[in-house]
Protein backbone atom coordinates (compact mmCIF):
# COMPACT_ATOMS: atom_id res chain seq x y z
CA UNK A 1 0.00 0.00 0.00
CA UNK A 2 1.11 3.77 -0.54
CA UNK A 3 0.77 6.79 1.81
CA UNK A 4 0.11 10.04 -0.84
CA UNK A 5 0.65 12.85 1.39
CA UNK A 6 0.42 16.31 -0.25
CA UNK A 7 0.48 20.13 0.65
CA UNK A 8 -1.15 22.66 -1.28
CA UNK A 9 -2.66 26.35 -1.36
CA UNK A 10 -5.65 26.03 0.81
CA UNK A 11 -7.84 27.63 -1.72
CA UNK A 12 -7.23 24.56 -3.63
CA UNK A 13 -8.64 22.46 -1.38
CA UNK A 14 -11.98 21.82 -3.38
CA UNK A 15 -10.31 21.44 -6.82
CA UNK A 16 -7.87 18.59 -5.02
CA UNK A 17 -10.77 16.50 -3.70
CA UNK A 18 -13.19 16.71 -6.70
CA UNK A 19 -9.74 15.90 -8.60
CA UNK A 20 -9.21 12.45 -6.67
CA UNK A 21 -12.61 11.39 -6.62
CA UNK A 22 -12.38 11.49 -10.67
CA UNK A 23 -9.67 9.21 -9.79
CA UNK A 24 -11.78 6.83 -7.92
CA UNK A 25 -9.84 7.98 -4.20
CA UNK A 26 -12.83 8.79 -2.11
CA UNK A 27 -11.65 8.61 1.09
CA UNK A 28 -8.99 10.82 2.53
CA UNK A 29 -7.52 12.92 5.70
CA UNK A 30 -7.29 16.70 5.42
CA UNK A 31 -5.10 18.91 8.16
CA UNK A 32 -4.38 22.92 7.82
CA UNK A 33 -0.88 23.03 8.58
CA UNK A 34 1.58 25.93 8.09
CA UNK A 35 4.49 25.38 6.41
CA UNK A 36 7.58 27.44 4.84
CA UNK A 37 9.28 26.57 1.72
CA UNK A 38 10.93 29.27 -1.52
CA UNK A 39 7.46 31.32 -1.06
CA UNK A 40 8.66 33.42 1.64
CA UNK A 41 5.82 35.17 3.55
CA UNK A 42 4.53 38.13 4.15
CA UNK A 43 4.40 41.18 6.78
CA UNK A 44 2.26 41.72 9.52
CA UNK A 45 2.21 45.41 11.79
CA UNK A 46 0.81 46.04 15.15
CA UNK A 47 0.97 49.53 16.50
CA UNK A 48 3.97 50.38 14.21
CA UNK A 49 5.82 47.21 15.19
CA UNK A 50 6.62 45.06 11.90
CA UNK A 51 6.50 41.19 11.71
CA UNK A 52 7.48 38.94 9.37
CA UNK A 53 5.39 35.95 9.48
CA UNK A 54 6.93 33.38 7.06
CA UNK A 55 4.74 30.10 8.24
CA UNK A 56 2.07 30.23 5.87
CA UNK A 57 -0.89 28.28 5.63
CA UNK A 58 -1.11 25.55 3.90
CA UNK A 59 -3.59 22.09 3.50
CA UNK A 60 -2.33 18.81 3.71
CA UNK A 61 -4.19 15.77 2.19
CA UNK A 62 -3.26 11.96 3.32
CA UNK A 63 -4.48 9.40 1.30
CA UNK A 64 -3.98 5.44 1.15
CA UNK A 65 -3.97 3.82 -2.23
CA UNK A 66 -3.22 0.83 -3.79
CA UNK A 67 0.39 0.42 -5.30
CA UNK A 68 -0.28 0.85 -8.92
CA UNK A 69 -3.70 3.53 -8.14
CA UNK A 70 -0.44 5.76 -6.69
CA UNK A 71 0.49 7.56 -9.96
CA UNK A 72 -3.54 8.16 -11.15
CA UNK A 73 -3.61 10.37 -7.56
CA UNK A 74 -0.51 11.99 -7.83
CA UNK A 75 -0.92 13.07 -11.06
CA UNK A 76 -4.49 14.20 -10.16
CA UNK A 77 -2.99 16.38 -7.24
CA UNK A 78 -0.49 17.99 -9.21
CA UNK A 79 -2.74 18.64 -11.95
CA UNK A 80 -5.25 19.96 -9.44
CA UNK A 81 -3.10 22.17 -7.03
CA UNK A 82 -0.96 23.68 -9.87
CA UNK A 83 -1.10 27.33 -10.67
CA UNK A 84 2.60 27.86 -11.56
CA UNK A 85 3.14 30.78 -8.83
CA UNK A 86 5.83 29.98 -6.40
CA UNK A 87 4.28 27.97 -3.20
CA UNK A 88 1.91 25.68 -4.78
CA UNK A 89 3.55 22.94 -2.59
CA UNK A 90 4.41 19.57 -2.75
CA UNK A 91 3.33 15.51 -3.36
CA UNK A 92 5.29 12.61 -2.02
CA UNK A 93 4.58 8.94 -1.34
CA UNK A 94 5.91 6.46 1.18
CA UNK A 95 5.33 3.15 1.60
CA UNK A 96 2.56 1.57 3.93
CA UNK A 97 3.31 -1.82 5.81
CA UNK A 98 0.28 -2.70 7.17
CA UNK A 99 -3.64 -0.87 6.79
CA UNK A 100 -6.49 -2.26 8.06
CA UNK A 101 -10.22 -0.89 8.77
CA UNK A 102 -11.29 -0.81 11.99
CA UNK A 103 -14.88 -1.36 11.88
CA UNK A 104 -14.16 -4.58 9.77
CA UNK A 105 -10.73 -5.69 10.49
CA UNK A 106 -10.22 -6.00 6.93
CA UNK A 107 -7.09 -5.57 5.80
CA UNK A 108 -4.41 -3.74 3.02
CA UNK A 109 -6.33 -3.69 0.03
CA UNK A 110 -9.85 -4.55 1.12
CA UNK A 111 -9.17 -1.45 3.41
CA UNK A 112 -8.45 1.09 1.32
CA UNK B 1 -40.01 75.34 22.88
CA UNK B 2 -38.36 75.33 25.96
CA UNK B 3 -35.82 72.45 26.25
CA UNK B 4 -37.02 69.50 28.08
CA UNK B 5 -34.33 67.90 30.45
CA UNK B 6 -36.64 64.59 29.83
CA UNK B 7 -36.96 64.28 26.16
CA UNK B 8 -33.00 65.46 26.00
CA UNK B 9 -31.82 62.71 28.17
CA UNK B 10 -33.58 60.67 25.80
CA UNK B 11 -32.45 61.38 22.70
CA UNK B 12 -28.86 61.48 24.27
CA UNK B 13 -29.42 57.98 25.23
CA UNK B 14 -30.67 56.87 22.11
CA UNK B 15 -27.29 58.86 20.62
CA UNK B 16 -25.74 56.43 22.47
CA UNK B 17 -27.76 53.22 21.49
CA UNK B 18 -27.57 53.95 17.81
CA UNK B 19 -23.82 54.47 17.64
CA UNK B 20 -23.58 51.16 19.43
CA UNK B 21 -25.34 49.14 16.25
CA UNK B 22 -22.07 50.07 14.49
CA UNK B 23 -19.47 47.75 16.18
CA UNK B 24 -22.71 45.27 16.53
CA UNK B 25 -23.38 45.40 12.51
CA UNK B 26 -19.92 44.96 12.54
CA UNK B 27 -19.92 41.55 14.36
CA UNK B 28 -22.70 40.32 12.79
CA UNK B 29 -21.31 40.67 9.64
CA UNK B 30 -17.87 39.82 10.55
CA UNK B 31 -18.93 36.36 12.14
CA UNK B 32 -20.43 35.53 8.25
CA UNK B 33 -17.22 35.62 6.58
CA UNK B 34 -14.30 33.69 6.06
CA UNK B 35 -11.75 34.09 8.55
CA UNK B 36 -9.29 35.41 6.30
CA UNK B 37 -11.41 38.41 5.68
CA UNK B 38 -12.63 38.85 9.46
CA UNK B 39 -10.51 42.18 10.65
CA UNK B 40 -11.70 43.83 6.74
CA UNK B 41 -15.37 43.46 7.50
CA UNK B 42 -14.66 44.76 11.31
CA UNK B 43 -12.39 47.47 9.72
CA UNK B 44 -15.01 48.49 7.08
CA UNK B 45 -17.75 49.82 9.94
CA UNK B 46 -15.23 50.93 12.47
CA UNK B 47 -13.55 53.19 9.45
CA UNK B 48 -17.07 54.58 9.13
CA UNK B 49 -17.49 55.62 12.94
CA UNK B 50 -14.60 58.12 12.00
CA UNK B 51 -14.80 59.33 8.67
CA UNK B 52 -18.84 59.21 8.76
CA UNK B 53 -18.56 61.72 11.49
CA UNK B 54 -16.42 64.02 10.19
CA UNK B 55 -17.83 64.48 7.24
CA UNK B 56 -21.19 64.48 8.95
CA UNK B 57 -19.95 67.63 10.57
CA UNK B 58 -17.78 68.98 8.34
CA UNK B 59 -20.80 69.05 5.18
CA UNK B 60 -23.25 66.31 5.63
CA UNK B 61 -25.21 67.76 8.12
CA UNK B 62 -25.31 71.04 6.39
CA UNK B 63 -26.61 69.40 3.05
CA UNK B 64 -29.42 67.32 5.09
CA UNK B 65 -30.74 69.46 7.30
CA UNK B 66 -29.95 73.40 5.59
CA UNK B 67 -32.75 75.23 4.52
CA UNK B 68 -35.92 73.53 3.14
CA UNK B 69 -34.99 73.56 -0.81
CA UNK B 70 -37.08 70.49 -2.75
CA UNK B 71 -33.93 68.82 -3.41
CA UNK B 72 -30.74 68.85 -1.07
CA UNK B 73 -29.96 71.41 1.44
CA UNK B 74 -27.35 74.38 1.44
CA UNK B 75 -24.34 75.62 3.33
CA UNK B 76 -25.86 76.99 6.51
CA UNK B 77 -25.14 74.47 9.03
CA UNK B 78 -21.24 73.50 7.66
CA UNK B 79 -18.62 72.43 10.33
CA UNK B 80 -21.70 72.96 12.90
CA UNK B 81 -21.98 76.69 12.28
CA UNK B 82 -25.12 77.86 13.93
CA UNK B 83 -26.13 74.74 15.77
CA UNK B 84 -25.09 74.79 19.47
CA UNK B 85 -27.36 74.48 22.25
CA UNK B 86 -30.27 76.20 22.12
CA UNK B 87 -33.28 74.69 21.61
CA UNK B 88 -34.30 73.16 18.30
CA UNK B 89 -36.59 74.46 15.77
CA UNK B 90 -40.51 72.66 16.80
CA UNK B 91 -38.35 70.27 19.39
CA UNK B 92 -37.82 70.32 22.86
CA UNK B 93 -33.64 69.28 22.80
CA UNK B 94 -30.95 71.14 22.06
CA UNK B 95 -30.02 71.33 18.18
CA UNK B 96 -26.56 70.02 18.82
CA UNK B 97 -28.04 66.82 20.03
CA UNK B 98 -30.57 66.28 16.95
CA UNK B 99 -27.38 66.86 14.82
CA UNK B 100 -25.39 64.00 16.87
CA UNK B 101 -28.52 61.94 16.76
CA UNK B 102 -28.11 62.26 12.93
CA UNK B 103 -24.57 61.40 12.60
CA UNK B 104 -25.03 58.19 13.98
CA UNK B 105 -27.78 57.42 11.29
CA UNK B 106 -24.81 58.63 9.15
CA UNK B 107 -22.34 56.30 9.83
CA UNK B 108 -24.45 53.07 9.82
CA UNK B 109 -26.03 53.46 6.59
CA UNK B 110 -22.65 53.07 4.97
CA UNK B 111 -21.65 50.13 6.99
CA UNK B 112 -24.45 48.31 6.27
CA UNK B 113 -23.35 48.07 2.65
CA UNK B 114 -20.30 46.52 3.44
CA UNK B 115 -22.06 43.08 3.96
CA UNK B 116 -22.79 42.82 -0.05
CA UNK B 117 -18.90 43.59 -1.17
CA UNK B 118 -17.52 41.41 1.49
CA UNK B 119 -14.49 39.57 0.79
CA UNK B 120 -13.29 41.70 -2.12
CA UNK B 121 -13.88 45.51 -1.77
CA UNK B 122 -9.90 47.42 -2.04
CA UNK B 123 -10.06 49.32 1.64
CA UNK B 124 -8.93 52.37 -0.31
CA UNK B 125 -12.01 52.37 -2.55
CA UNK B 126 -14.18 51.63 0.17
CA UNK B 127 -13.00 54.76 1.89
CA UNK B 128 -13.40 57.28 -1.23
CA UNK B 129 -16.43 55.63 -1.79
CA UNK B 130 -18.44 55.91 1.44
CA UNK B 131 -17.27 58.96 1.77
CA UNK B 132 -18.48 60.54 -1.54
CA UNK B 133 -21.54 58.56 -1.31
CA UNK B 134 -22.27 60.35 2.18
CA UNK B 135 -22.27 63.68 0.58
CA UNK B 136 -23.88 62.74 -2.90
CA UNK B 137 -26.67 60.12 -1.76
CA UNK B 138 -27.38 59.99 1.81
CA UNK B 139 -27.02 63.75 2.65
CA UNK B 140 -29.24 64.32 -0.38
CA UNK B 141 -32.05 61.69 0.40
CA UNK B 142 -31.89 62.43 4.26
CA UNK B 143 -32.63 66.21 2.92
CA UNK B 144 -35.68 64.67 0.97
CA UNK B 145 -37.24 62.72 3.51
CA UNK B 146 -36.52 64.19 7.02
CA UNK B 147 -35.12 67.98 5.75
CA UNK B 148 -37.73 69.30 3.85
CA UNK B 149 -37.55 68.02 0.46
CA UNK B 150 -39.80 66.85 -1.82
CA UNK B 151 -40.41 63.12 0.01
CA UNK B 152 -41.41 65.43 3.44
CA UNK B 153 -43.85 67.98 1.22
CA UNK B 154 -45.24 64.74 -0.54
CA UNK B 155 -46.13 63.66 2.95
CA UNK B 156 -44.50 60.44 2.63
CA UNK B 157 -43.88 58.66 6.20
CA UNK B 158 -40.65 57.26 6.90
CA UNK B 159 -40.81 57.29 11.15
CA UNK B 160 -36.72 56.36 11.62
CA UNK B 161 -34.95 55.72 7.66
CA UNK B 162 -36.80 53.04 6.27
CA UNK B 163 -35.87 54.70 2.78
CA UNK B 164 -33.47 56.81 3.88
CA UNK B 165 -31.22 54.16 5.84
CA UNK B 166 -32.36 50.69 4.48
CA UNK B 167 -33.85 51.16 0.74
CA UNK B 168 -31.27 53.55 0.18
CA UNK B 169 -27.79 51.19 1.72
CA UNK B 170 -29.84 47.91 -0.27
CA UNK B 171 -30.12 49.42 -3.90
CA UNK B 172 -26.33 50.67 -2.84
CA UNK B 173 -25.76 47.31 -2.17
CA UNK B 174 -27.09 45.82 -5.07
CA UNK B 175 -25.14 48.34 -7.69
CA UNK B 176 -21.83 47.49 -5.59
CA UNK B 177 -22.55 43.73 -5.34
CA UNK B 178 -22.54 43.67 -9.37
CA UNK B 179 -19.76 46.20 -10.04
CA UNK B 180 -17.44 44.31 -7.84
CA UNK B 181 -18.50 41.09 -9.39
CA UNK B 182 -18.54 37.67 -7.64
CA UNK B 183 -15.96 36.67 -5.05
CA UNK B 184 -13.67 34.28 -6.72
CA UNK B 185 -15.42 30.72 -5.90
CA UNK B 186 -19.03 31.87 -5.61
CA UNK B 187 -21.51 29.76 -5.61
CA UNK B 188 -19.94 26.92 -6.38
CA UNK B 189 -17.04 26.78 -2.90
CA UNK B 190 -18.74 26.28 0.26
CA UNK B 191 -18.16 30.14 2.14
CA UNK B 192 -19.83 29.36 5.46
CA UNK B 193 -19.68 31.78 8.19
CA UNK B 194 -16.59 31.20 10.27
CA UNK B 195 -18.19 32.53 13.83
CA UNK B 196 -21.79 32.07 13.98
CA UNK B 197 -21.36 33.23 17.31
CA UNK B 198 -20.50 36.56 17.31
CA UNK B 199 -23.19 36.91 14.42
CA UNK B 200 -25.86 36.09 17.32
CA UNK B 201 -24.17 38.58 19.08
CA UNK B 202 -23.83 41.32 17.19
CA UNK B 203 -28.06 40.83 16.68
CA UNK B 204 -28.27 41.32 20.17
CA UNK B 205 -26.70 44.40 19.68
CA UNK B 206 -28.38 45.72 17.06
CA UNK B 207 -31.53 44.96 18.68
CA UNK B 208 -30.93 46.58 21.77
CA UNK B 209 -29.37 49.42 19.49
CA UNK B 210 -32.58 49.30 17.48
CA UNK B 211 -34.18 51.01 20.61
CA UNK B 212 -32.51 53.82 20.14
CA UNK B 213 -32.96 54.23 16.54
CA UNK B 214 -36.52 53.85 16.47
CA UNK B 215 -37.77 55.22 19.83
CA UNK B 216 -34.77 57.81 19.90
CA UNK B 217 -36.67 59.00 16.75
CA UNK B 218 -39.42 60.13 18.42
CA UNK B 219 -36.96 62.79 19.70
CA UNK B 220 -39.17 62.67 22.90
CA UNK B 221 -39.47 61.10 26.02
CA UNK B 222 -43.20 60.19 25.89
CA UNK B 223 -46.26 58.02 24.74
CA UNK B 224 -44.85 57.97 21.05
CA UNK B 225 -41.49 56.60 22.05
CA UNK B 226 -42.59 53.99 24.20
CA UNK B 227 -44.78 52.85 21.65
CA UNK B 228 -41.87 52.98 19.11
CA UNK B 229 -40.06 50.45 21.59
CA UNK B 230 -42.90 48.49 21.49
CA UNK B 231 -43.14 48.24 18.09
CA UNK B 232 -39.29 47.84 17.08
CA UNK B 233 -39.14 44.79 19.47
CA UNK B 234 -42.60 42.93 18.61
CA UNK B 235 -41.84 43.62 15.09
CA UNK B 236 -38.28 41.65 15.29
CA UNK B 237 -39.81 39.05 17.43
CA UNK B 238 -42.60 37.88 15.19
CA UNK B 239 -40.08 38.33 12.55
CA UNK B 240 -37.51 35.61 14.09
CA UNK B 241 -40.35 33.53 14.86
CA UNK B 242 -42.03 33.45 11.61
CA UNK B 243 -38.31 33.15 9.50
CA UNK B 244 -37.57 30.24 11.73
CA UNK B 245 -40.79 28.26 10.73
CA UNK B 246 -40.90 29.06 7.28
CA UNK B 247 -37.14 27.66 7.60
CA UNK B 248 -37.58 24.86 9.24
CA UNK B 249 -40.86 23.68 6.95
CA UNK B 250 -38.89 24.70 3.78
CA UNK B 251 -35.02 23.46 4.49
CA UNK B 252 -35.97 20.98 7.08
CA UNK B 253 -33.79 22.51 10.20
CA UNK B 254 -34.41 25.82 12.05
CA UNK B 255 -31.15 27.43 12.24
CA UNK B 256 -29.10 29.36 13.96
CA UNK B 257 -28.01 32.15 11.37
CA UNK B 258 -32.04 31.81 10.06
CA UNK B 259 -33.45 32.98 13.74
CA UNK B 260 -30.72 35.93 13.74
CA UNK B 261 -31.60 37.15 10.35
CA UNK B 262 -35.14 37.02 10.70
CA UNK B 263 -34.73 39.66 14.02
CA UNK B 264 -32.95 41.93 11.85
CA UNK B 265 -35.59 41.50 9.06
CA UNK B 266 -38.31 42.72 11.17
CA UNK B 267 -36.19 45.60 12.76
CA UNK B 268 -35.74 46.80 9.28
CA UNK B 269 -39.28 46.78 8.10
CA UNK B 270 -40.43 48.17 11.59
CA UNK B 271 -37.77 51.00 10.82
CA UNK B 272 -40.01 53.25 9.21
CA UNK B 273 -43.53 52.23 10.76
CA UNK B 274 -42.21 52.18 13.97
CA UNK B 275 -43.86 55.71 15.48
CA UNK B 276 -46.78 55.38 13.05
CA UNK B 277 -48.48 52.11 13.41
CA UNK B 278 -50.05 50.34 16.70
CA UNK B 279 -48.88 47.01 18.39
CA UNK B 280 -50.96 44.25 16.42
CA UNK B 281 -49.96 45.92 13.14
CA UNK B 282 -46.05 46.07 14.03
CA UNK B 283 -46.69 42.06 14.70
CA UNK B 284 -47.73 41.64 11.33
CA UNK B 285 -45.43 43.98 9.52
CA UNK B 286 -42.74 41.87 10.70
CA UNK B 287 -44.13 38.81 10.45
CA UNK B 288 -44.38 39.81 6.65
CA UNK B 289 -40.52 40.67 6.40
CA UNK B 290 -39.29 37.96 8.19
CA UNK B 291 -40.93 35.59 5.39
CA UNK B 292 -40.53 37.83 2.19
CA UNK B 293 -36.82 37.92 3.10
CA UNK B 294 -36.48 34.55 3.46
CA UNK B 295 -37.74 34.29 0.15
CA UNK B 296 -35.83 37.24 -1.47
CA UNK B 297 -32.56 35.96 -0.19
CA UNK B 298 -32.96 33.42 -3.23
CA UNK B 299 -32.74 35.71 -5.52
CA UNK B 300 -29.06 36.27 -5.73
CA UNK B 301 -28.84 33.16 -6.88
CA UNK B 302 -31.52 33.10 -9.28
CA UNK B 303 -30.11 36.51 -10.86
CA UNK B 304 -26.14 35.58 -10.21
CA UNK B 305 -25.06 39.02 -8.59
CA UNK B 306 -22.97 37.92 -5.20
CA UNK B 307 -24.83 39.87 -2.18
CA UNK B 308 -22.55 37.99 -0.15
CA UNK B 309 -24.05 38.45 3.46
CA UNK B 310 -27.98 39.70 1.84
CA UNK B 311 -28.02 43.07 2.02
CA UNK B 312 -30.29 43.34 -0.82
CA UNK B 313 -32.24 40.76 0.43
CA UNK B 314 -32.38 41.84 3.88
CA UNK B 315 -32.23 45.97 4.10
CA UNK B 316 -33.65 46.72 0.54
CA UNK B 317 -36.60 44.39 0.44
CA UNK B 318 -36.90 44.77 4.48
CA UNK B 319 -37.37 48.36 3.58
CA UNK B 320 -39.54 48.31 0.87
CA UNK B 321 -41.98 45.95 2.92
CA UNK B 322 -41.89 48.19 5.37
CA UNK B 323 -42.19 51.41 3.64
CA UNK B 324 -45.46 49.89 1.57
CA UNK B 325 -47.01 47.95 4.24
CA UNK B 326 -47.41 51.45 6.24
CA UNK B 327 -49.19 52.59 3.39
CA UNK B 328 -51.55 49.95 4.56
CA UNK B 329 -51.35 49.92 8.67
CA UNK B 330 -50.71 53.48 9.38
CA UNK B 331 -53.14 55.05 12.13
CA UNK B 332 -53.19 58.39 12.82
CA UNK B 333 -54.53 57.79 16.33
CA UNK B 334 -51.06 56.64 17.30
CA UNK B 335 -49.27 59.34 15.76
CA UNK B 336 -51.53 62.82 14.37
CA UNK B 337 -48.75 63.64 12.51
CA UNK B 338 -48.89 60.43 10.50
CA UNK B 339 -52.26 59.44 8.08
CA UNK B 340 -54.42 56.49 7.67
CA UNK B 341 -53.32 54.06 6.01
CA UNK B 342 -55.57 51.88 3.27
CA UNK B 343 -57.04 49.24 6.37
CA UNK B 344 -57.56 52.26 8.36
CA UNK B 345 -59.99 54.50 6.53
CA UNK B 346 -57.48 56.12 4.42
CA UNK B 347 -57.83 54.88 0.99
CA UNK B 348 -54.90 53.76 -1.21
CA UNK B 349 -53.59 57.62 -1.33
CA UNK B 350 -50.48 57.57 1.73
CA UNK B 351 -49.96 53.85 -0.10
CA UNK B 352 -49.39 55.51 -3.43
CA UNK B 353 -46.98 58.05 -1.78
CA UNK B 354 -44.67 55.60 0.19
CA UNK B 355 -45.01 53.60 -3.21
CA UNK B 356 -43.68 56.62 -5.26
CA UNK B 357 -41.02 57.72 -2.26
CA UNK B 358 -39.16 54.28 -2.17
CA UNK B 359 -38.87 53.68 -5.81
CA UNK B 360 -37.29 57.20 -6.46
CA UNK B 361 -35.12 56.39 -3.22
CA UNK B 362 -34.11 52.80 -4.96
CA UNK B 363 -33.85 54.20 -8.15
CA UNK B 364 -31.62 57.45 -7.43
CA UNK B 365 -29.34 55.68 -4.87
CA UNK B 366 -28.42 52.68 -7.24
CA UNK B 367 -28.11 54.80 -10.41
CA UNK B 368 -25.62 57.47 -8.12
CA UNK B 369 -24.04 54.83 -6.94
CA UNK B 370 -23.43 52.88 -9.95
CA UNK B 371 -21.93 55.60 -11.44
CA UNK B 372 -19.63 56.37 -8.11
CA UNK B 373 -19.12 52.77 -8.28
CA UNK B 374 -17.60 53.06 -12.13
CA UNK B 375 -15.68 56.29 -11.75
CA UNK B 376 -13.65 54.89 -8.54
CA UNK B 377 -13.11 51.83 -10.46
CA UNK B 378 -11.52 52.98 -13.35
CA UNK B 379 -9.44 55.40 -11.05
CA UNK B 380 -8.32 53.20 -8.48
CA UNK B 381 -10.19 50.70 -9.04
CA UNK B 382 -12.76 49.02 -6.52
CA UNK B 383 -11.38 45.41 -6.44
CA UNK B 384 -8.33 43.88 -4.81
CA UNK B 385 -5.92 41.44 -7.33
CA UNK B 386 -6.68 37.81 -7.55
CA UNK B 387 -3.79 37.00 -4.48
CA UNK B 388 -4.99 39.59 -2.50
CA UNK B 389 -8.26 37.61 -2.33
CA UNK B 390 -6.81 34.16 -1.88
CA UNK B 391 -4.59 35.49 0.88
CA UNK B 392 -7.21 37.62 2.60
CA UNK B 393 -7.83 41.13 3.16
CA UNK B 394 -6.61 40.65 6.72
CA UNK B 395 -3.44 40.47 5.43
CA UNK B 396 -3.61 41.72 1.87
CA UNK B 397 -4.99 45.04 3.03
CA UNK B 398 -4.34 45.67 7.03
CA UNK B 399 -1.51 43.68 7.55
CA UNK B 400 -3.33 41.80 10.48
CA UNK B 401 -4.49 38.37 11.08
CA UNK B 402 -7.83 37.91 13.23
CA UNK B 403 -7.10 34.81 15.45
CA UNK B 404 -3.67 34.19 16.42
CA UNK B 405 -4.50 30.90 18.51
CA UNK B 406 -1.18 29.11 17.35
CA UNK B 407 2.02 28.32 19.45
CA UNK B 408 3.68 28.68 16.04
CA UNK B 409 3.25 31.56 14.39
CA UNK B 410 6.51 32.11 13.82
CA UNK B 411 7.21 35.95 13.80
CA UNK B 412 9.83 37.41 13.71
CA UNK B 413 10.16 41.75 14.44
CA UNK B 414 11.98 43.31 11.22
CA UNK B 415 11.97 46.40 13.02
CA UNK B 416 12.86 45.35 15.93
CA UNK B 417 16.40 46.76 16.06
CA UNK B 418 15.09 49.92 14.34
CA UNK B 419 13.43 50.71 16.90
CA UNK B 420 16.03 50.25 19.66
CA UNK B 421 17.99 52.63 17.76
CA UNK B 422 15.18 55.54 17.58
CA UNK B 423 14.98 54.87 21.53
Amino acid sequence: MKLVTAVVKPFKVDDVKAALKAVGVTGMTVQEVKGVGRQGGHAEVYRGAEYKVDLLPKVRFDLIVAPEDAAAAVDAIVEAAATGKIGDGKVWVTDVDTVVRIRTGERDAEAV
Amino acid sequence: MEIDSGDTAWVLASTALVLFMTPGLALFYGGMVRAKNMLAMLMQNIFAMGLMAVLWVLVGYSIAFGGTNDWVGNFDFVAMKDVGMEVAEGLTIPIILFATFQMTFAIITPALITGATADRFKFSAYAVFIAVWLVVVYAPVAHWVWGGGWIFDLGALDFAGGAVVHINAGAAALALAILLGKRRGWPREGMHPHNLPLTVLGTGILWFGWAGFNAGSALAANGLAAQAIMNTFIAASSAMVAWTIVEWLKDGKPTTLGAASGAVAGLVAITPCAGFVGTGSSMIIGAAAGVLCLLAIGLKTRFGYDDSLDVVGVHLVGGLVGALLLGLFADATINEAGADGLFFGGGAELLGKQAAASFAVLAFSFIVTMIIGKLIDVTIGLRVDEDAEEIGLDISQHAETAYSFSGIASMDRISYDRDLEGS
